[in-house]
């Protein structure tokens, strides 16, 4: 039996693939019914996943096994139902003392790790000396590294109007984010391409048994 | 009423968490554990907030028969399906209401919820960002019709990363002497994103990063109130 519905499952994939490349031809039928179950199952993995990795262990299972042990833990899950008042706009005022812990947490966090990790330590990785290279393209791309870092640093300086000679470095550190942009660009192209091999690959292989 | 205290709230919280750092020691190390735990535990909250938003603009759309509204209803019942399974023999390792469902599982080769996952959201997921491969084309026609300097320099590093990672960029430039080997695509893409590249990510972090504390320092400090909303 497993065998069979695992054949079905393939037909199933296959179907959806269809379903989903009918796009390239025009919005359809098949198209919209794909989105739909897709956005529907999205939803539904994200909600039973948070369930289980989340809620479980850190809330449900321990105040099942010792709940007088855990009783500070009713004050999350109160704060938490809070948090659902959101959905009726008489009640939404209820949803902002939940949402201010989140917001309050969240953003110190943010800003501590930006400090450690974003900031500090990519400055002192900028700081190097660009000659202790052994080859003459690493010695560039030290120079160029620290060169870019640096108009690129300067281009996102937005509080003073950049003319003249202040233009320059500007202009340089847009230079570099272009050639970022386009790297960034091709690495995409080239993700999104081999996902479709691997569309490809599952029709011709698994589906209809073409290739090996 | 309404309004200071979410404010005092996300004050003492933010602070708490931001005093941690610099004293890692009793009661503050506790505190923040427990704050992050109850942070984890709210968010979970936030995420069946979002469902249930979800659900309820769909239902909307099903009840007042707009438009396409049978799709959505198709959206909803997928959407209980997929709850209805997980909650009911669990996901993976984890059991659901009905336990580890061994009978459907030996039916159906893997528990339900995983079976709807492998043979319908994946090849759905994949399927439509493998759909982006023929747009993205489109988009970088249009992108790179702009004759500038700028445009080109995306261009250019574009195609060089693109040819140096598959092997008919090692084939064009393959038969250049070893001595001009850092022309070879491969390595002129590497190069590409070993500096330049890291140069201009660099730039962005650290710039993102000084706004990402200014914005939270903002949010600490209750200057920053969006996220209260109206006055109601």
């Amino acid at each position: 039996m497993p065998d069979l519905m695992n054949t079905i499952g393939i037909w199933l994939a296959a179907f959806f693939t269809f379903c989903i490349f009918s796009f390239l031809y025009r919005d359809n039928p098949f198209y919209k019914l794909a989105e739909q179950i897709f956005v529907g199952l999205s939803a539904g993995y994200g909600l039973i996943y948070v369930v289980y990795s989340t809620m479980v262990p850190n809330l449900f299972a321990k105040l099942s096994q010792d709940f007088s042990g855990n009783l500070i833990l009713l004050i999350p899950f109160a704060l938490g139902l809070m948090m659902l008042t959101r959905i009726y706009p008489k009640t939404q005022w209820i949803s902002r003392y939940p949402i201010s812990i989140v917001i309050g947490t969240s953003a110190a966090i943010s800003v501590m790790r930006s400090l450690k990790t974003d900031l500090l330590l990519q400055v002192g990785a900028t700081i190097i000396n660009p000659f202790q290279g052994s080859t003459a393209s690493e010695i560039s791309g030290n120079l160029l590294v620290i060169i870019g870092t640096l108009c690129g640093v300067y281009f996102f300086y937005f509080s003073k109007k950049q003319e003249g000679l202040a233009k320059i470095p500007s202009k340089i550190g847009v230079y570099f984010l272009m050639v970022s942009f386009g790297a960034t660009f091709g690495y995409t192209v080239m993700a999104r391409i081999s996902l479709l091999i691997g569309r490809l690959e599952f029709l011709r292989k698994d589906w209809l048994h073409i290739i090996n | 009423m309404k309004r200071n205290i979410p404010l005092i709230l996300a004050f003492v919280s933010g602070l708490i968490v931001i005093f941690s750092e610099f004293i890692p020691h009793r009661p503050f190390s506790s505190i923040v554990d427990s704050l992050q735990e109850w942070f984890m535990i709210i968010s979970g909250f936030a995420m069946l907030l979002g469902v249930m938003s979800l659900l309820r603009m769909n239902a909307a759309k099903v009840s007042t028969r707009s438009p396409d509204w049978q799709y959505h209803l198709i959206g909803i019942i997928s959407f209980g399906l997929m709850v209805l399974m997980g909650a009911l023999w669990g996901m993976e390792e984890q059991a659901g209401i009905l336990g580890q469902g061994a009978s459907i599982s030996a039916w159906l080769g893997k528990k339900p919820f995983d079976y709807t996952y492998t043979h319908v959201f994946v090849p759905l997921s994949a399927t439509l960002f493998s759909l982006l491969a023929f747009f993205i084309a489109s988009a970088a026609y249009r992108a790179f019709i702009i004759r500038t300097l700028e445009s080109n320099l995306l261009m250019i590093a574009a195609v060089i990363v693109i040819l140096g990672r598959t092997g008919f960029g090692t084939m064009l430039t393959g038969w250049l002497p070893e001595s001009y080997r850092f022309w070879h695509l491969p390595n002129l893409a590497d190069y590409i994103m070993q500096y330049p590249n890291t140069a201009a990510q660099r730039a962005i972090m650290i710039s993102a990063a000084l706004g990402v504390i200014g914005s939270g320092l903002r949010i600490i400090l209750g200057i920053e109130r969006s996220y209260l909303g109206g006055d109601k």
